[in-house]
This record gives C-alpha cells, structure tokens and sequence, in this order.
C-alpha cells in the first residue's frame, strides 16, 4: 500500500500505521531488536537524504557524524557520568560545529568538493576514535550506559508498567525509534516544503539559475549540510545507548557507504523511499543467512539488479510502474516492470 | 495469457515457495543447540574461517559417534565479518530466535565484547576464541574463552629473552585491536622481567613499508632485541623489512602469526624468528610422554584430511571450545544454563590443543603461560626451543 504514496499524499499517517502494525507481527525479541535498529537508522537516513537527495551534495562522512554522536553519548555518560540528554545535546552541537566550520569554505565552491572533504574527515574521525584508545577504548570498543530519560533508565532487558500495562523495555525502546522515525520524516518534509526546502530544489536543479534569482545557495547547502550531521548525530546517540556497545566501525568509511547505498537504493530526494532503502539493507545479511557462502554474491547481486533495473531506486520507480498501471491495467506498457 | 496485474501475485507466490524450501527439515531427536559467532569472512576471516570449518568437522563427527548425553548437536552459526555490529545482532538471533544452549564465539576481542551483554543477561555459557585479556577479566559468570590471552604471551616472550640476558628491546606492534592490547600488556609486564622497552613503534593495519620504524628502532641505542606485536600481514612485512635493513639482533613475533602462512608470506626472511605458539604447529617435535601430543596430531591429521588444508592455531580455539563444552555437558548430563556454567567452571585437567585447561571461577580461561611452547623457524620450519 506504501506503494501508492508519491508527495502530497498524507504519508506520515500511513508510516505511523505501519510502525504501530509492525510489532503484531514480529516472532521474538529479535525480530523487535533488528526493527528498533532498522528505525534509529532510517532516521539517520532520512536526514541524509536531505543533503543527497534535496541539496545535491553527497557527503561520504555521515557515518563519522553518527560515530561522534554515538562515542559523545557513550563517553559523556560513561566516562564522565553525565544524564543521556545532555551528552546527546553536547554530541549534537559538536558535530553541528564541525559541519559547519567544514562545510563553510567548501560549500562555497561549485562541483563535489563536499565529498572530497566529508570523505577526508570521516576517515581522520575514524582514526582518531581507533587510536585514543584511552578516551574510546580503541578497536575493541566500548560498552555505553543505557538511555536515562528524567532520572528514569530505559533498558532493553527491563520491564516497565505503562497505564497499568507491563511492558518490556524492548517494546518501549522499539516505540522510542519509532517517534524518532516519525519526528525526523516530519522535520524532514517540513523542511523540503518550506522556503529552504524550494531553494534548494532550485539549487539542485541548476545552481546558476537559483543564484540569478537571488537564492544564497551556499547558505541553504551549508544549512541542509549542517542538519543532516546533527540528524546523524542524534541518531548516533540514540543508537549507541540503544545497542549498549560500539566499535569504531559505527564510524567508519564503509558504514558511510553503507548509509549513501540506503538513500541510492531506496531512491533519492524520496522520503519513504529511503526509509525502504533502510529496511532492505539492514534485512538483507539477516535474510542472506540462508545462503552461507553465496551470502556476499547474493547481496551484491541484489544491489546491481536494483541499480540496472531501477536507476532511481526502489519506491520511486515502483510508484510510477504503480501509477502507470492504474489507468489502463489491462494495455499498460510492456516495460520492465516488477 | 497473464495480465500484468497478476504478475506481482506470481512473484510473490514464487518467493514464498522458494523460502518455504529453504527451511531446514524436521529435527529427530531433541537436538542440543549450539550457535556458532565467527568471523567468517572480511578482515579477520583467517580466524573464523578455520573455526567454522573445525566447527562443522567435529559437530558432524560427534553426532556419527551418537551425539552428547544421548542428543545429536545442532550448529547455528553465523558469520559477522568481523563487524561488532553483526555479532552483537548475531547474538541477539542465537540467543532469542535460536534459543541456543551454549554459544560459541566471537572471533575477534570486538565481536565478542559486543555481544557480552546481550549473553549475560541470557544467562547462557559463552566460549569465546578472542584473545585479549578484557574478555575474561574481570571474571565474568558466563564468559569463558579458550586462547591464551595477550599477556600471557608476552611473559613467555620475556621471559625467553631474559634468559638470554636481554635488557633493552625495540617494540613494534600493530594498532588493530590485537597488536594494541598486547603493546600494553608488553609495557605492563616487561619491568617484570627486567627488561626496558626503548623504543615503541606502532603501524597501521594497512600498511605495506614498515622499514622507518624499524630503522628507528634499529638507531635506538641500547637496543637487544626487538619485539612484533600484530597480527594479518603487518607483521610478515616487518619481518621481511627487518631483514632488508640486515638487522642481526634477535627478532621475536606473537602468537598472533602462528600459521604456516606466516612462513609462506614472509619466506626466507623469517630465518631466526621465535614467537610463542600453540603446541599445534610442531605436533610431530613434541617428546612422547607430552600429554598433549596425542590430541594435537588427531586434530592436525582429521582436519587436514577433511579440508585439505593446512591446519591454523586458530582452529584449534574452535575445537577446544566445542570440547570445553561437550565436556560440560556431559558432566552436567543437562543442558540446563546453570549447571552447564558450573560444569565448565570446574573442569579440570582438560586436554586441548590449546593447552590444558584447568578452570575455576576466578580463572575461565584456564590456561597456564607453559601452554605456550617457544617456536624458531629454521629452514623454512616451526622448530620447538622450549
């Protein structure tokens, strides 16, 4: 039914349904810990996808944003015994700083200058986390407290009563990445309907056009670089106290790459569309178990087949077959349709 | 014939069947439930993968001989790739969606630090194959592991240059998670043995030239000897770059490259090399009366005939935590979580490959320092010094 969603059609409401609907069918515990997971980084997604999709900028650096909010989290309330709020507000101002002092003499430039420079930082903020072992713990990782919201802990291993109701931390957390999912789709398409969100459409489309017509488009960039980092910063937060234990891995390159595939494949500049992106990367190496050595081939088979078949990623050209068929069900043309 | 509006019906209709087929068949017998963490594949797959496959090899071998306890073994394995991610979920898919008895697992000090507390709070043994000194200190209830840990390694290796009146040495180590641990540990424990560690060289995991550090090293006066913490390639390009420079003084590696593939990458230049190694790799060198000789040449003879490979150390952390565990369960006659940890909390006496494995509840890991025998390759071959 999500397929029949392009803009404009009252989409928060239907992915809300969906979040609420999700819980009744999943088996076990499991199940609901891969969901949460899938949630928290869609989220982080959709906030890149406002950058890629919306600015025209490719940043191969969110996961370092991720990786600073998820290590501020666990460092600050760990280390330093601060409340999770807190250390979740002081990693996201750090990376928003970051961002902006990076994107501010970068993003004045024309061309991908923003990938050259989010690539070279995500790969010194990774090295720095492997390296200060004595601050991150290194390599092996380090084990982060769980979320405390107003003096109360939420742990996934605990149970809470609710109006009356006893309900599992899992549940409650699955619930809290959920609300982040919706918050940040909400953020997301107020901002790509706002002024900001039409000049950077113009700049997307020719950037010498929008400055003719008196857009500042370094501006809008620079602002749309500097949301997505905190977007990905939050998440981080959230996901490090969620998962109770993070590696530099969170930060690295090919977590970076990783979250550009999920915007590429669930198809860019679509909100849903890349949450989709999400599920199915983060599904996949769980569904893929089945196949054993072939895991990887399968993987990247998929990857290549989705590309060749749908150069715009999923939800968009899956909606445009869908919207095609509608009309004429019966003489629609024979293209390669799913 | 078919409209287009059925075809997505068709295709789904397919999947469903195809899934349906990839269900494992019904089991017989209340099967024991095994889960298996490895790095099977990425960057530390040259520990899981040997693990995996002595994994495979002895589940299939124990449940031919009548299984444990009167049940056949079940392994659930997966692969992480050496992300601690994975593991963590890998874990989490054992420990709930598997309801597994005993894991065995992570590969690596990160896989298997990930998924520590999803474990505990299971309340199910673990027998990782990591080995730093984190995993099993503190004392965990339900962590054990197999490997000697880092720092145990790095006392026989002082302890071996002592004996030869060694006082200063030159260290280079890796900066993974492997060569990072036992650098500390070096430092923690080289006073120990009156030895000063002057200079203190680090590279990265993926570097190919490693010959600036060890001419620094070389330049360091006082310098008697120099020590390589690492493990993947690094250290078989120091080796090699030590022997380019024509360094004479006495090289000493860790346990961390103790395969034959060490020999094969760093080929003539490994000359002289000692490190600390399982008794794994000179099974045939070992005096009669070793107790461990007679497991060490069983598994080094049914692995290579079933793989057609050359055996690793690292499988033989597999293989004695697969045995750590049957043991346990057969001394528990129960799968029961509790009194499977207990169980594996009293062994004693265990003859592994590893070494001999003498558990309590203030040590799981069980191992004492002389489990490790000092090797020097000679003519291209692991020779045992001591």
């Amino acid at each position: 039914m999500a397929l029949r969603l392009p803009e404009r059609v009252p989409g928060l409401p239907v992915l809300a349904l969906v979040l609420l609907l999700v819980p009744l069918f999943l088996g076990n515990e499991f199940h609901l810990d891969i969901a949460t997971q899938i949630a928290l980084i869609a989220a982080t997604v959709v906030g890149l996808n406002l950058l890629v999709g919306y600015g025209g900028q490719v940043s191969l650096g969110h996961a370092a944003f991720f990786g600073m909010g998820a290590y501020a989290s666990a460092i600050l309330t760990g280390t330093y015994g601060w409340t999770s709020i807190p250390a979740l507000l002081c990693g996201a101002l750090l990376v928003a700083v970051l961002a902006w002092t990076l994107g501010r003499p970068i993003l004045r430039l024309k061309g991908h200058y923003l990938s050259m420079a989010t690539l070279g930082m995500g790969i010194i903020i990774a090295i720095v986390i492997n390296n200060e072992g004595w601050l991150t713990g290194g390599p092996d990782g380090l084990a982060v407290e769980p979320l405390t919201v107003m003096g109360a802990e939420l742990s996934i291993f605990d149970h809470y009563s609710l109006l009356g109701l006893e309900v599992s931390g899992a549940l409650l957390w699955y619930g809290l990445a959920a609300l982040l999912l919706l918050l940040a789709v909400w953020i997301a398409q107020n901002l790509v309907d706002s002024p900001i969100g039409r000049a950077l459409r113009a700049v997307h489309g020719s950037e010498v056009a929008a400055r003719v017509v008196g857009v500042d488009t370094s501006h809008y960039k620079l602002l749309i670089f500097v949301i997505s980092a905190v977007y990905a910063s939050v998440m981080g937060s959230f996901y490090a106290h969620y998962t109770g234990f993070i590696t530099p891995q969170v930060a690295s390159f090919e977590h970076s790459i990783e979250l550009i595939t999920m915007v590429v494949l669930g198809g860019m500049a679509s909100t849903y569309g890349v949450i989709l992106g999400a599920v199915l990367l983060m599904l996949l190496p769980q569904l893929l178990t089945d196949f054993q050595d072939y895991e990887m081939m399968m993987f990247g088979l998929i990857l290549m087949l989705t590309m060749i078949f749908m150069p715009k990623g999923l939800l968009p050209t899956l909606s445009e077959a869908v919207r095609r068929l509608r009309p004429r069900p019966a003489s629609a043309p024979a293209s390669g349709q799913e | 014939m078919v409209t287009k509006n059925r075809s997505p019906y068709r295709a789904v209709l397919l999947i469903l069947v195809l899934i349906c087929g990839m269900v494992a068949p019904a089991m017989a017998a209340e099967p024991i439930r095994i889960g298996a963490l490895v790095s099977a594949t990425g960057p530390a797959s040259f520990l899981g993968d040997p693990e995996l496959k002595t994994l495979e090899m002895y589940v299939e071998r124990i449940n031919a001989s009548g299984g444990v306890i009167g049940r056949p073994l079940r392994l659930f394995h997966y692969d992480d790739g050496g992300n601690a991610n994975e593991a963590r979920n890998f874990a989490n898919r054992l420990l709930r969606s598997d309801r597994v008895d005993l894991i065995i697992g992570g590969s690596t000090t990160g896989t298997t630090m990930a998924a520590v507390p999803l474990v505990e709070r299971a309340g199910r043994p673990m027998i990782s194959m990591a080995g730093a000194l984190v995993i099993t200190e503190p004392v965990r209830p339900w962590i054990f592991k197999t490997p000697q840990s880092d720092r145990m390694a790095a006392e026989r290796v002082l302890a071996d240059m002592q004996s030869r009146g060694i006082t200063g040495i030159g260290l280079i180590s890796g900066t993974d998670g492997f060569g990072r641990s036992g650098r500390e540990q070096t430092l923690a424990v080289a006073a120990d043995f009156g030895i000063q560690v002057l200079a203190d060289q680090t590279y990265g995991p993926q570097d190919t030239d490693m010959t600036a550090q060890l001419t620094r090293i070389r330049n360091t006066p006082g310098v008697q000897a120099v020590f390589n913490f690492g493990f993947g390639q690094g250290p078989a390009i120091v080796t090699r770059n030590y022997a380019h420079l024509g360094i004479e003084l006495p090289f000493y590696q860790s346990h961390g490259v103790a395969s034959d593939r060490f020999l094969d990458l760093a080929g003539s230049a490994a000359e002289g090399v000692r490190l600390p190694a399982s008794a794994l790799l000179v099974p045939d060198a070992l005096p009669d009366d070793d107790p461990q000789k007679q497991v060490v040449q069983d598994y080094k003879a049914a692995y290579e005939a079933r793989w057609n490979l050359s055996v690793s150390t690292f499988g033989g952390y597999a293989y004695d935590a697969l045995m750590l565990a049957v043991a346990a369960i057969e001394a528990a006659g129960t799968t029961e979580p509790e009194a499977v940890r207990s169980a594996l909390e009293q062994i004693q006496g265990h003859v592994g490959v590893t070494g001999i494995f003498n558990m309590s509840p203030d040590d799981h890991n069980g191992l004492a320092p002389e489990s490790f025998r000092l090797l020097e390759v000679r003519d291209g071959q692991w020779v045992l010094v001591d």
